[in-house]
């Protein structure tokens, strides 16, 4: 894994003639989690589409220093959002491998990013069928199946029961030991040791 | 090129599972065929003469009836998002997605033509004609749609919208895919074949390309 740090300056973001981000500035270095935390509508989703490159700011850019030059742009970072993009009419087994083979990871680590999700022994089961807190598993599976340096997660414990929170806490916890980065956004506190900053992001024109 | 085999795979395994969706396509793309002789009348020499013309409008329409779900499903669900940090561009994985969107709204009209040329009357030549007429003008036609399902994929209403923008493109075909029956003109069905494959060609090179574009600007 390539030591990959990351950097936004002054992004101001508005979004339907409102101001959703006003010169955020950020910066998170390997082996190092970023908690987003703010109330509803503080702009934490909008600030990690950023950061994925979903959305243009206005103003300020977004620096990935380390990052392969040669590589397509985002290839370095897992985006894991409200929507889980996974398919009905697909298994379990083959949403993941497509997006192993999409996204570039491992198809070796597949059976053990599912026995970890907890979703062993469903790999044959339609995926449209799951229920809301196994699909976020399957999604989140992505980040074992395909390892990549940076994770921009939003609200990545919604719909979990408490072992899945614990078992998102394990992950990150290995993540940032391994030397990846993170940032979450989220207002639900995730149990895991490790390092992380917090920074709250207020309701821009509030 | 796994990316680009995995997106191809997924989209014919998805399309061919919820098998409804090629039926209908297909089942339209015979009906309006079948609609149109009633509304002319028993008038075989007629009917044959406007068999070309009836044969296109209805392709033209099966087409148009399924461009909308090629980037719907996959913006709703957030797989688009996730595209964009593929190993492979955008532009690319678009392309897998209208080889395979052809695949499965293309060809099955070409496979359901033998059921039109009877009840259109048309003869053994007339048949392979517009068998040959349509492989060469689909891809067109699914490349113009993939544009407009491309830019109107953020709409709500994106399917309403989309035939308006596709169909002022989709003349082209439709006039070379006709002309190709012109029994006035000689060697016109091999000069419109070749025009047809050559407007399939650029436009599936170059509609990936357009249609990514799209998608980045939509997704936001």
């Amino acid at each position: 894994m390539s030591d990959i740090s990351l950097a936004a300056e002054g992004i101001v973001l508005e979004r339907g003639g409102r101001a959703v981000l006003v010169d955020l500035s950020l910066a998170v270095s390997p082996g190092e989690a970023l908690m987003l935390r703010g109330p509803n509508g503080a702009g934490k989703s909008s600030a990690l589409l950023v950061l994925a490159g979903l959305l243009a700011p206005q103003e300020g850019r977004v620096r990935f220093t380390g990052a392969d030059p040669d590589a397509p742009p985002f290839a370095h970072l897992h985006w894991v959002g409200h929507d889980p993009a996974i398919k009905s009419g697909l298994s379990v087994a083959e949403n993941l491998r497509f997006w192993i083979d999409v996204l570039g990871g491992r198809r070796d680590r597949m059976g053990d990013a599912l026995e970890a999700a907890g979703l062993a022994g469903l790999e044959d089961f339609d995926a449209g069928l799951l229920s809301a807190g196994q699909t976020r598993r399957l999604a989140l599976a992505r980040l074992l199946a395909i390892p990549r340096p940076l994770w921009l997660l939003d609200e990545p414990t919604s719909a979990l029961d408490a072992d899945g929170a614990h078992w998102v806490g394990q992950l990150l916890a290995n993540h940032l030991a391994g030397g990846g980065l993170a940032v979450i956004a989220t207002h639900l506190d995730i149990p895991f040791s490790g390092d992380s900053k917090t920074m709250t992001l207020i309701r821009a024109g509030a | 090129m796994t990316a680009f085999l995995a997106i191809l795979s997924r989209d014919l395994k998805l399309g061919l599972r919820q098998g409804g969706d090629l039926l209908t396509l297909v089942l339209f793309f015979v009906i309006v065929g079948v609609l149109l002789p009633f509304a002319v009348g028993p008038d075989r020499p007629l009917l044959s003469q406007l068999a070309p013309a009836i044969i296109w409008v209805a392709a033209l329409l099966a087409q148009l009836l399924s461009h909308d779900r090629l980037f719907r499903s996959d913006f709703e669900d957030g797989s688009l998002a996730l595209f964009r940090q593929a190993s492979l561009s955008l532009d690319g994985l678009v392309f897998a997605k209208l080889i395979a969107h052809w695949l499965l709204t293309g060809l099955p009209l070409v496979v359901a033509m033998p059921v039109l040329a009877l009840v259109l009357g048309l003869s053994a030549d007339g048949f392979w004609l517009a068998v040959m007429t349509l492989l060469a003008g689909t891809p067109a036609l699914t490349a113009f749609g993939a544009i407009g399902a491309a830019v109107t994929v953020g709409l709500k209403r994106g399917g309403l919208v989309a035939p308006v923008i596709v169909l002022p493109m989709s003349l082209p075909v439709l006039i070379f895919g006709t002309g190709a029956f012109d029994p006035a003109r000689v060697g016109a069905a091999s000069q419109a074949l070749l025009l047809l494959a050559a407007l399939s060609l650029v436009s599936m090179a170059l509609a990936p390309f357009a249609a990514a574009l799209a998608l980045r600007i939509s997704g936001e």
